[in-house]
């Protein structure tokens, strides 16, 4: 270790990896449907994009986290965001891509992406 | 990139509980359902409740899994980890409220929590330093050696108001400045991890959990004072503490961390682990220091203090596993964040080993100034089996028992001093009525008995002599006179004892006496032992008007001291009997008592 940056650029890699641990305020709560139908659905290509979008994008006030069923298997993959004050979003039919402008338009910029969510697809 | 992380205690409680299984079974199951790409198991070091081991938790959801049971594993990873519904029923079941799964933060145990030393302790895996490194790990060795000259680390350090948590107190940052002060070709900084205390054990838990605290903070104390060469000493029967310390070692040398030139500033520091075979007195700084040197563990006279001739006859720095556990804190965030914390004259918070009759054994770091009342009742949750709360016992030997009327004194270094007791290293040990005060001073007399070195005559003869008198006195065969020449023996011992063992070791007689003196009267006068502790001093009778005359308690008694005829109240031969209870655990109509 010849310098601080040397270590820096360790603790930036490795950040992202334990910061889930951490008991940070949550602001946004994004939750997959992992029942048998959401997976079977697609699910869980949908999770994985969204943690790792989530850790790209250093939002440490974000918790990704996964449910059963919501009962609205003809839609999912269902994913739904809740915010602190208790605003439910509900998206559905979603896909790894889908999932990534949900976290940019939604919770990182506050639009919420009106043409995936069950409104727009019932 | 792992979106779940289970995070299983691989400290020394929970490994004797099966952690180890757990891992096992969760890597197994997780592979089987195809999620080892998605979820890390981590094994961390002790969350501090002990009593609920094995314990797991799964974040982000940050659901707290205990006592957990390998047939219990398929569940969790079927349900929880693959389909994300929280197995309820198997969670800690204070966390769960009328439904609603709390944050562990909210629950008694860890509400009036604060964790500083222990913060990394159950959240990192500390063989890996990645881990360590990215909780801000050796930030504060790099803020030194860039930013601070010697001579200021110390003045933080000093700032903090930082007392040592071995048990004396010492401000931590004077005893850097008299090392600092003394000019040699070599200086050394040791680390006190030789726990001894029965029921202590916040020393071994922070080495087992966050290992390169300790080492950042000891290279951080080197840069201070101006040393190249630092030495761990800490017990051979601590086996994970070791393991952890050598791969912390090692790893911290790998990425120059340890070793020459450490952050190209030309600054060298290297660290070396002695084992010790577990001699209590080897807690003591001058005998440790014997000790490192290759000699028997005795202590010898101070001054010289360490700081002006210690290890090798060098100035040497000598703190505590929990002491160095602050100090990369304190850097970071200042002095005033952690004077912030505590009482006027000890600062920050301090790490307790909860033990003895109380429901949440285990480890609790708290604010100083909390009171006993706030860890036994709060933290701890109470004594078990509804049983009514006697004493505490803090400091181990060297300590004493803290009495109900104390309950709410808060709790630091000069409170506890002048209520009889001490710190100590933080061994909290609850006693409810069933425990016999003249029975536990006996039993710390009888450990510091065993464990005096022998190098001076007040402790190798005085704790002999004290323990011999005890001993007469929970046979009833004490007299009043004896409690008088117990006293005065104390002194002696205290007063003209080489070392910190023996000017110690009479204060568990000196606090019963002082608090408990009724129930050494009772011993002697009356030759009753009052909690029904003291074999001597019992005997067991049977009710006539209770005994149906089963004959259960003639058939277990192993020496045959009870005879009766069927259906006909039994009698009890007090020449015969042992005092055994053999006889009262068996007896179906509570017709036998003793007195």
């Amino acid at each position: 270790m010849k310098s601080l940056a040397e270590l820096q650029a360790i603790r930036d890699r490795v950040k992202n990896n334990v910061v889930v641990r951490e008991n940070n305020e949550i602001d946004y709560r994004v939750v997959v449907g992992m029942a048998t139908c959401g997976i079977a659905a697609g699910a869980r290509p949908v999770l994985n994009a969204c943690s790792e979008e989530v850790a790209k994008r250093n939002l440490h006030n974000v918790m990704v986290t996964q449910t059963g069923c919501i009962g609205i298997c003809k839609f999912e993959p269902v994913v739904e965001v809740f915010e602190a004050d208790g605003t439910k979003t509900t998206y559905v039919k979603m896909t790894a891509e889908k999932i990534v402008r949900v976290i940019n338009d939604h919770i990182v910029n506050g639009n919420v992406v009106t043409e995936y969510t069950i409104g727009a697809n019932a | 990139m792992y979106r779940s992380h289970v995070l299983v205690c691989g400290g020394t409680g929970c490994t004797s509980s099966g952690s180890e299984q757990i891992i096992a079974e969760l890597e197994k199951e997780i592979k089987a359902v195809g999620l080892a790409e998605e979820v890390n198991v981590v094994r961390t070091g002790c969350f501090g409740l002990c009593a609920l081991g094995p314990i797991m938790i799964v974040y982000p959801e940050g659901s707290f899994y205990s006592r957990v049971k390998p047939e219990d594993i398929k569940e969790i990873v079927d349900e929880h980890l693959l389909k994300g519904r929280i197995v309820k029923r198997l969670l800690y079941s204070e966390t769960v409220e009328e439904d609603n799964v709390k944050s562990l933060n909210e629950t008694d145990f860890y509400k009036k929590q604060h964790r500083v030393a222990l913060r990394n302790c159950g959240v990192i895996n500390p063989e890996n330093i990645d881990e360590y490194i990215a909780m801000d790990g050796y930030a504060a060795l790099g803020k030194c050696l860039t930013e601070y000259k010697p001579e200021e680390v110390i003045q933080v350090i000093k700032d903090s108001g930082l007392r040592g948590r071995g048990g004396a107190g010492f401000p931590t940052g004077l005893k850097w400045s008299f090392a600092a002060a003394n000019q040699a070709d070599q200086k050394y900084v040791c680390c006190n991890a030789d726990e001894g205390d029965p029921g202590a054990f916040m020393d071994r838990s922070v080495l087992e959990g966050d290992p390169h605290a300790v080492i950042e903070a000891m290279a951080i104390a080197g840069y201070a004072i101006g040393a190249s060469q630092g030495y761990i000493y800490v017990r051979a029967e601590y086996p994970i503490a070791v393991k952890r310390l050598e791969i912390a070692i090692g790893q911290a040398r790998e990425y120059g961390l340890l070793g020459k030139d450490i952050f190209g500033t030309g600054f060298d520091f290297d660290l070396g682990l002695r084992l010790g075979a577990g001699a209590f007195v080897c807690g003591e700084e001058t005998a440790l220091m014997t000790s490192i040197e290759g000699k028997r563990g005795e202590p010898r006279c101070r001054p010289p203090f360490p700081a002006v001739k210690g290890l090798f006859g060098k100035p040497t720095v000598l703190n505590n596993v929990e002491t160095y556990a602050n100090i990369p804190q304190i850097i970071l965030k200042g002095a005033d964040w952690f004077s912030s914390m505590g009482t006027e004259k000890s600062k920050g918070t301090k790490v307790f080993a909860l033990g003895g009759k109380i429901h949440n054994t285990g480890l609790v770091e708290v604010p100083m100034g909390t009171t006993l009342r706030e860890i036994v009742e709060e933290i701890g949750g109470g004594i078990p089996n509804g049983k009514k709360f006697k004493a505490a016992q803090t400091g181990g030997p060297s300590g004493g028992c803290i009495p109900a009327e104390h309950l709410d004194v808060p709790i630091d270094y000069d409170n506890l001093i002048a209520i009889g007791s001490m710190m100590g290293s933080g061994g909290l040990i609850v006693m409810d009525e069933d425990n016999c005060m003249v029975d536990i001073a006996k039993f710390f007399l009888e450990f510091t008995v065993d464990e005096s070195c022998g190098k001076c005559t007040p402790c190798r003869i005085g704790t002999k002599r004290l323990y011999e008198m005890l001993d007469k006195i929970t046979k009833g065969q004490g007299t009043l006179e004896d409690l008088d020449k117990m006293e005065e023996l104390c002194y002696h011992i205290k007063n003209n004892s080489l070392c910190g063992l023996g000017q110690t070791a009479p204060n568990p007689v000196l606090s019963t006496l002082r608090y408990f003196r009724d129930e050494y009267i009772a011993h002697v006068v009356d030759k009753k032992c009052p909690a029904g502790v003291c074999k001597e001093l019992l005997s067991y009778e049977i009710d006539p008007n209770l005994c149906k005359g089963c004959t259960l308690c003639s058939r277990v008694c192993p020496v045959g001291a009870i005879s009766g005829t069927v259906k006909q109240p039994h009698v009890i031969d007090k020449n015969k009997c042992i005092k055994c209870g053999a006889c009262m655990e068996k007896c179906k109509f509570a017709a036998i008592s003793k007195k």
